[in-house]
């Protein structure tokens, strides 16, 4: 995390901030250590900056942006530090479901075994039943973030992977397969969020950045639709109407693609494919990095990586550096303004960041 | 898990008792003080049926380590007769009778336990309805 | 002898978990014969289940049958040599699980196999001075066999449960008269810490089952008031096919008193549940007005032997839930790998 904040500091130029966020979801299990945000003050050599750390299960990334973003809206702070980070691979690949199994309830879910990937896997029967589609137009989603993922440097798994192979891959949890889940990454990414004050000061490229929140029942299944996740349909209305843009002018989109079937059911709950469509989509290149709308530009959760509270800290980092035309060999041609789907646990909480190019 | 946590989820886990709320219905397995879908303050202690039919199911292959040494398992949705929709681990399924739709009924078993130490947790599991 | 007055069992339940081996396939391990083995297959406890959890399932169907308010029940004895806890009460899990309150007795019994029988007498006491209104009176066991020891064929899992009352007109039996026959008769045990019992082959024979189930027998038919030729069934303990038989032969027996209650052949010999489940057996089959004669037997050693009526309210009774048939039918084979692992025999650390 220190790593990445060093690069965002000297990006922007800026050698203080007035606070930091630190997301980050598994520290107190995996590395049994709390107080992330006073030690990432002091690693950084600002001692004495305020500094807190913030948890929305797998959008603690984009929770601890959206504590930064209101600390500067609200005037107090004029600039902050946003990082990221988590070390999953310090646990067992069965820790790492348990891990995850922590953004469940666990006197329900929690209880029984019934870990994030078997409730994936119902959503993803239910899904096929539905829409009478089979797994391919679902596992499209991974195969399209490794392709985008090629050759990228900072991809835990940089590489193309076919469908085949991704529909021959172990069941984890059936019909969900090994390579249609993101795997256990390590890493960290970090942004720094200007106020007004600043904005004609720091010469650095900049974006303009929007952002809201919502929650939905813990439990797909007790929602009015498990295929629909509402939270990220009312974060995203709240965001586009915050920053006066429709569907339509997206130029790219981060989906969080920590399942095949989450970015499915994403894209439809956010209303860029109809339900039951977006496979058909994908497909037919709509979501390619020259398609409609460019979808996961670097490999997104599945080939870029997921770790944790860095996911969503780096899905922001990355738009960015598409709006301000540093995408090297992934740029999309002229973006303007781009959109980050965060969520935490299967869409219990959802946080949509829209970057607008200035 | 730690004794008192499962110890204060008892009723659930081994009656499916629960509360529902008076004023819009919606269920909840530990005590509310609001509901979570209508913001109500009333509730009543309700057990829910033992029977239901089977509306999709998954087997675990790769589990969290609490369940590693479960695998296969079987997680289930099911309906229940009065309607209430709830996971559960799924048992003494043969393969003809793993399908949608099938009949179930909630009993007892051992969902773990806590090492060769700790307690044994049982709670409700779905099966084929018998007889 | 115990004479009883207006004692009655007011439901019954049994259960048998699904999974079976068959004994050739435990003899393919150990190089035995077919004509060396002595039953054809026995019900085995699947992964998740346990003597807790059978006694669940068979309390539940008990208390179905019985059509009562669990809250009603004031004492749980749970008879069992497979206890998942050393020390932590079955009779208080099972007592939350079905619904019971909080003010009763509920203490486990050991006493080998006739630890569910010998639950029927405290019960019986306890209802007829009545101090409580309603009992239940289980045996359950997840018998464990010494890989490769002659057990190891039969030790089997079940459960059985009888809810006991005061005498009423929707009754299903009366519990007319007890007996109980111990001595110190070390033939089979079990020490502390020990994952298997040990057994003194053929010293379970004579000088321990027949001599206890006989003497237990003879005590209750020298009472006045009862001959073998009143009695309609007869159900003795079965810890193989072999025993019950040359028990019934003893007495001279007609085949057909003896058939309805032979489970071993089949389901094995789940220890504290075998007598009581042979019972069960007898109930979803026999008619109003017959004679039950029960006789368990639990090594270390003892006999229980009751005499049961069967009463017009089994009619009706016997409907409200499954019969034991309904778990004697579903049935899944598994091999020696998988009950090694169902029944803990793998080492997993």
């Amino acid at each position: 995390m220190v790593e990445a904040a060093l690069k965002a500091l000297d990006d922007s130029g800026l050698s203080r901030v007035n606070s930091i966020y630190v997301g980050n979801m598994a520290g107190e299990f995996l590395q049994e250590q709390a107080h992330l945000g006073a030690i990432v003050a002091e690693d950084l050599g600002m001692v004495g900056t305020p500094a807190y750390r913030v948890e929305a299960a797998n959008a603690s990334g984009a929770a601890a942006i959206h504590a930064g973003a209101l600390e500067i809206a609200s005037g107090k702070a004029d600039a902050v530090l946003v990082v990221g980070g988590e070390k999953l691979s310090d646990g067992l690949i069965e820790e790492v479901s348990s891990a995850l199994l922590m953004g469940e309830r666990q006197d329900y879910e929690g209880f029984m075994g019934a870990d994030f990937y078997s409730i994936n896997a119902l959503l993803y029967k239910l899904y096929m039943k539905r829409y009478g589609v089979k797994d391919d137009l679902i596992a499209v989603f991974p195969m399209l973030s490794h392709k985008h993922a090629k050759g990228v440097a900072h991809a835990q798994y940089p590489f193309e992977v076919s469908l085949e192979k991704i529909l021959s891959s172990p069941y984890i949890s059936e019909p969900l397969r090994r390579f249609e889940v993101s795997g256990v990454g390590d890493g960290a990414a970090a942004i720094v969020l200007i106020g007004e004050e600043l904005k004609s000061k720091i010469k650095a490229p900049k974006t303009e950045l929007y952002i809201s929140s919502a929650t939905d029942f813990m439990t797909p299944f007790e929602r009015e639709d498990p295929l629909r996740f509402q939270s990220l349909s009312v974060a995203v209305n709240k965001v586009l109407d915050e920053a006066r843009v429709d569907r339509g002018d997206m130029d790219l989109i981060e989906v969080h693609d920590a399942t095949s079937i989450m970015a499915a059911i994403s894209l439809e709950s956010s209303g860029f494919a109809e339900p039951g469509e977006s496979g058909r989509l994908a497909m037919r290149g709509e979501f390619d990095l020259g398609g409609r709308l460019p979808y996961n530009t670097f490999g997104g959760l599945k080939a870029r990586g997921n770790p944790f509270g860095a996911t969503g800290v780096y899905q922001v980092a990355e738009l960015h550096l598409q709006l301000t035309g540093r995408a090297g060999k992934n740029q999309v041609d002229s973006p303007m303004i781009g959109m980050a789907q965060s969520l935490g646990g299967v869409g219990g909480t959802a946080i949509v960041t829209l970057l607008k190019a200035v | 898990m730690r004794v008192p946590r499962y110890w204060r989820n008892k009723l659930f886990r081994y009656r499916l008792v629960g509360w529902r709320c008076v004023n819009c219905g919606a269920f909840h397995h530990s005590k509310p003080l609001v509901c979570k879908r209508c913001g109500s303050r009333e509730f009543r202690e309700v057990e829910l049926p033992k029977t239901g039919k089977l509306l999709a199911y998954t087997v675990v292959k790769i589990a969290p380590k609490e369940f590693k040494d479960k695998t296969p398992y079987l997680i289930g949705l099911v309906e229940l007769d009065d309607g209430t929709k709830i996971l559960g681990q799924l048992t003494d399924f043969s393969r003809e009778e793993l399908r949608e739709g099938a009949r179930v009924e909630a009993v007892l078993r051992k969902i773990r336990e806590d090492g060769e130490n700790g307690i044994i947790e049982y709670g409700y599991k779905f099966r084929p309805l018998v007889g | 002898m115990v004479r009883l007055n207006g004692v009655a069992i007011q439901g019954y339940g049994g259960y048998v978990p699904r999974y079976r081996i068959k004994a050739a396939e435990i003899g393919r391990l150990w190089g035995r014969e077919k004509q060396e083995l002595p039953i054809e297959e026995k019900a085995i406890a699947g992964l998740d289940e346990d003597s807790v959890t059978m006694a669940v399932e068979a309390a539940r169907i008990a208390v179905k049958r019985a059509g009562i308010d669990p809250k009603r029940i004031g004492a749980i004895h749970v008879g069992s040599e497979s206890k998942p806890y050393a020390v932590k009460p079955t009779g208080t899990i099972v007592a939350e699980a079905i619904g019971a309150g909080q003010n009763i007795l509920a203490a486990d019994l050991e006493f080998a196999c006739k630890a569910g029988t010998e639950a029927i007498q405290l019960i019986t006491g306890l209802v007829e001075s009545g101090r409580i209104e309603y009992g239940l009176a289980i045996g359950t066991d997840t018998a464990q066999g010494r890989p490769g020891d002659a057990l190891e064929y039969t030790a089997a899992s079940g459960a059985a449960a009888l809810l006991i009352g005061k005498m009423t007109d929707d009754a299903v039996a009366s519990i007319e008269a007890w007996n109980s026959y111990v001595t110190d008769t070390p033939d089979f045990w079990r020490r502390e810490g020990e994952n298997y019992p040990s057994h003194a082959a053929r010293f379970t024979g004579q000088p321990a089952y027949f001599k206890h189930i006989l003497g237990s027998i003879n005590e209750l038919l020298n009472g006045d008031g009862y001959s073998l030729e009143d009695i309609d069934h007869f159900v003795f303990h079965q810890p193989n096919v072999k025993f019950p038989l040359a028990v019934a032969k003893a007495l001279r027996l007609e085949r057909e008193k003896v058939s309805a209650g032979l489970i071993s052949g089949f389901l094995g010999n789940p220890y504290s549940a075998t007598s009581l489940l042979g019972l069960v057996k007898v109930l979803d089959e026999a008619k109003p007005g017959d004679i039950i004669l029960l006789a368990s037997f639990g090594s270390g050693a003892g006999s229980d032997a009751y005499i049961l009526r069967v009463l017009d309210g089994i009619l009706e009774k016997r409907n409200r839930a499954p019969k034991l048939k309904d778990f004697i039918e579903r049935k899944i084979y598994i091999d020696y790998a998988s009950y090694a692992r169902f029944r803990g025999k793998l080492r997993l650390r």
